[in-house]
């Protein structure tokens, strides 16, 4: 190759933006389901989403948000030159992922204590509504979790390059980038948190 | 007359062997598009033989009433790993991947695609997703049997190796999607000066439009698949309606990306036709604006059509009535490049060599394929043969009469321009002789036997349709006869044939000819500025 | 398309914090309104909500407000094609 690679800002953050729009798409199909079955069995929906911890799910989103915030500021940070201001705010918001992370597995351990896991005899046995949803609780908190840790980890890295001067003002696409995957993650909860645990 | 030479295409020079690298890792670590896209038309193809190979052993069995060659288990992994395969791993990635790579970027005046290493990315996650597709095969409860659409609940049930092969198939997705946004990215951003939107050749048109169905349709297949492997492994009884599931949601989730999916394989052989036609009636193809317009509304409408797969399956009258009457709206689009490619044949200067026989097969059997999908679209007509063999005849006339002979007709037109050497005309045009007649006795037979009854995908069929049954294998036969000696053809051509003089030997007037052949790594030496259309052929006579 | 980006001016430390307590206090909006009783009405309610919680992270957290027209336009096709997906399924779901 005979010249400098190709560098192409706003190519990159196009191409990132594509990839956003398919896992809100991912994601959509779990709420194309999700629309219908809470059109078929909406007392069911209701019952079953009262048996969620509020608290858990609110405290959640306050988690993600506050995340994201964090995230943000390690780009402004970054674009301004402060990158020990970035490096902080990045760590915060992995350290909110692992939060984040911890509480949906104690959520998610206490549901299984209880006899409410995907296929289990008391679902089985159960109001169909309430298998459907909680079917559909699963796979979608479980998806998004799965999506938490891979933004985590991605965060991680991001941060460790910023404090190895890697990424900086004249050069900050993955920071940038990561910081719209890890936005998309909080964007799903959002969303996720009405529908699975204020529907009642 | 000169020896034939058997120097290996390296001797040409260009983007074979101007590379760092050497050995294997010179092509399967290489982000250049142009080796990227060779490996994935070396793959493709494989595949696609592989799956003609199924096909006809499908078709010796059913030569005849009763067992001929094997029992039922067997035909029914057998036409699932068919329809796998024919779609995952060649149609769906064929023109895109193996001739979008290698042309579009020069077409547009680039030195490559907006993301070189995610492009490689996508070639080896399309390795690894056959990889595992073809492992489902030999391991655990054998080929899956239900079908390439993998219905719930059966394919909840079925003993068979679902979830391996689902798996496959959701890396192989994964490579599409990196496709579509590679694609999006770099039309957007890496048209050279003068290239603007009004003066892109119509295959990327195509290309681009292809690549929003791959980014935003795709994911839904993702999810679905990932459905099938939770039912499987966990239970879920989302789509079981013992536990409160509706068949019929697995049914919408799955043909939401189905359909589209078959749009990402008839658009780009819809933009192969559009390059082929102008330049081989030395005519500037009639109505541009309206046959790039087209391309988008297909890929628009035809993502709201996929109801149509259900018509039997007791979606409510609305629904029905609703997608029978935008599965007509789609039909508008396809049937405005139909015409706009006949008026640019109409007082053309028409040359019959091999790309051509092939671009205008494609608009034959494209038609007839897409008249049956309008008896099939209209409800009425549709509960008479859904499931039924005209299904069968409509889909194979389309994919293969259609996106097929698109792809016949691409490698063609330009694999001589990146192999440097040129096939012999004769005996490609016999092949596409033999192959037009065997295509055409092979499923136009099977669209009788539709019409007159004859349900697909069982093993065995009543006696009344059984001379037609052993026509279509003879048909099949024929057909392969035909791809046999055109493979042939082509490829000693491209090894060994008569070196290709120039940088364009068709005559064409987008950038792919104005470049050495082979094209070097680079593609232009400095970036080129663009001052005519694509089909402007003033002062481009072929030398 | 614009030149290289990188020098764009940065999202004020201020901005970012005032957007992040609308979110919160939005949040505590969905609890209380989803605590009322209003029937189907609750739904929509919280998607409303919910909505406009997206729409601030999107606009401010990831951008957007700073963006061309070309990345909005796109943003808005595929949130379109999704609600297509959604509200085409329902032509069956609502009239079996």
């Amino acid at each position: 190759m005979s010249h400098a690679p190709h560098r192409d800002y706003a190519g990159a953050k196009l191409g990132m933006w594509l990839f956003l729009f398919t896992e809100m798409l991912l994601f959509g199909g779990l709420f194309i389901l999700y629309a219908v079955y809470l059109h078929r069995y909406p007392g069911e929906f209701a019952a079953a989403g009262h048996r969620l911890d509020l608290v858990l799910g609110t405290a959640n989103t306050v988690i993600l948000l506050t995340s994201s915030l964090l995230a943000a500021m390690a780009v402004t940070a970054v674009q301004r030159g402060e990158g020990r201001i970035a490096v902080l705010a990045l760590g915060g918001a992995v350290l909110c992922a692992g939060g984040f992370l911890a509480i949906k597995y104690a959520e998610w351990s206490v549901k299984f204590s209880h006899g409410i896991y995907p296929g289990s005899p008391s679902l089985v046995a159960g109001p169909p509504g309430e298998s459907v949803f909680f079917g559909l609780y699963y796979l979608t908190t479980g998806l998004h979790g799965l999506h938490v840790l891979i933004g985590g980890v991605l965060l991680a890295v991001v941060a460790l390059r910023v404090k190895g001067g890697r990424i900086h003002a004249g050069d900050h696409i993955w920071l940038e980038n990561g910081a719209l995957y890890w936005h998309l993650v909080d964007l799903v909860w959002i969303f996720i948190f009405p529908l699975y645990y204020l529907m009642l | 007359m000169k020896q034939a030479e058997r120097t290996r295409p390296a001797a040409l020079g260009g983007f074979w062997g101007d590379t760092g690298k050497t050995g294997i890792g010179a092509w399967l670590l290489s982000t250049d598009h142009k080796r990227i896209g060779l490996l994935y038309f070396w793959s493709v193809l494989g595949f696609f033989l592989g799956g003609v190979v199924l096909g006809l052993v499908l078709r010796l069995e059913l030569m005849a009433p009763g067992r001929t060659i094997m029992g039922p288990q067997a035909y029914n992994a057998l036409f699932t790993v068919h329809g796998v395969v024919m779609i995952f791993l060649f149609i769906i990635p064929g023109i895109p991947g193996a001739f979008g790579n290698l042309i579009m970027p020069i077409q547009i005046g680039a030195r490559d695609v907006a993301f070189p290493r995610l492009n490689l990315l996508s070639w080896w996650l399309y390795a690894a997703g056959a990889a595992i597709i073809l492992l489902s095969l030999v391991t655990g409860g054998g080929p899956p049997d239900t079908g390439w659409t993998f219905y719930l609940p059966f394919s909840g049930r079925t003993a068979t190796n679902v979830s391996l092969a689902v798996f496959g198939v959701f890396i192989v997705g994964f490579s599409s999607i990196l496709t579509g946004i590679n694609f999006v990215t770099t039309i957007h951003r890496l048209r050279a000066e003068g290239m603007s939107w009004g003066r892109l050749p119509l295959f990327v048109w195509s290309l681009y439009a292809t690549a929003w169905v791959q980014i935003l349709a795709t994911p839904i297949l993702g999810i679905t698949l990932v459905l099938i492997i939770a039912e499987r492994v966990l239970g879920v009884g989302l789509f079981d309606p013992g536990r409160g599931g509706d068949p019929l949601m697995y049914q919408h989730l799955f043909w939401i990306y189905s359909h589209p999916a078959v749009y990402i394989m008839v658009l780009p052989a819809m933009g192969v036709v559009s390059e082929i036609i102008p330049v081989f009636a030395r005519k500037p193809i009639f109505g541009y604006k309206m046959i790039a317009f087209s391309s988008l509304a297909i890929a628009a409408a035809g993502s709201l059509v996929w109801g149509h797969h259900m018509f039997t399956s007791g979606m409510s009258d609305t629904a029905v009535l609703v997608f029978s009457f935008l599965t007509f709206i789609v039909a508008i689009p396809s049937a405005i490049k139909v015409f706009n490619w006949v008026s640019t044949l109409y007082r053309g200067s028409i040359s019959l060599d091999p790309p051509m026989l092939f671009a205008l097969s494609f608009i034959l059997l494209f038609s007839i394929g897409g008249l049956a999908g309008l008896i099939l679209g209209a409800a009425a007509t549709d509960v008479h043969v859904h499931d039924t063999y005209f299904v069968v005849g409509h889909f194979h006339y389309v994919m293969f009469g259609g996106a097929g002979f698109a792809f016949f007709a691409a490698m063609h037109y330009w694999l001589p321009k990146f192999y440097g050497r040129m096939y012999a005309r004769r005996p490609a045009v016999i092949a596409w002789a033999l192959m037009f007649v065997g295509f055409n006795i092979l499923y136009f037979t099977m669209k009788v036997l539709g019409m007159r009854g004859m349900p697909r995908r069982y093993y065995d069929y009543l006696p009344e349709f059984a001379g037609l049954n052993l026509a279509s294998t003879i048909g099949s036969w024929i057909l392969a006869l035909g791809l046999a000696v055109m493979l042939v053809n082509l490829f000693r051509g491209l090894w060994k044939g008569e070196p290709v003089t120039g940088a364009n030997p068709w005559g064409g007037a987008t950038l792919e000819w104005t470049v050495p052949t082979p094209p070097p790594t680079e593609n232009f030496a400095e970036e080129p500025v663009v001052t005519h259309g694509p089909y402007d052929f003033r002062g481009k006579g072929t030398p | 398309m614009t030149s290289d980006s990188a020098t764009r001016r940065p999202v004020g430390y201020g901005t970012l914090v005032a957007v992040w307590a609308a979110l919160l206090l939005l949040t505590a909006a969905t609890v209380f309104v989803t605590r009322l009783d209003l029937g189907g009405y609750k739904v929509a309610a919280a998607l409303a909500i919910a909505s406009l919680k997206g729409g601030l992270v999107i606009a401010f957290f990831m951008h957007m407000r700073y963006e061309g027209w070309l990345l909005r336009g796109l943003l808005f096709l595929a949130l379109a094609t999704l609600a297509l997906f959604i509200g085409i399924t329902f032509f069956d779901v609502l009239y079996r």
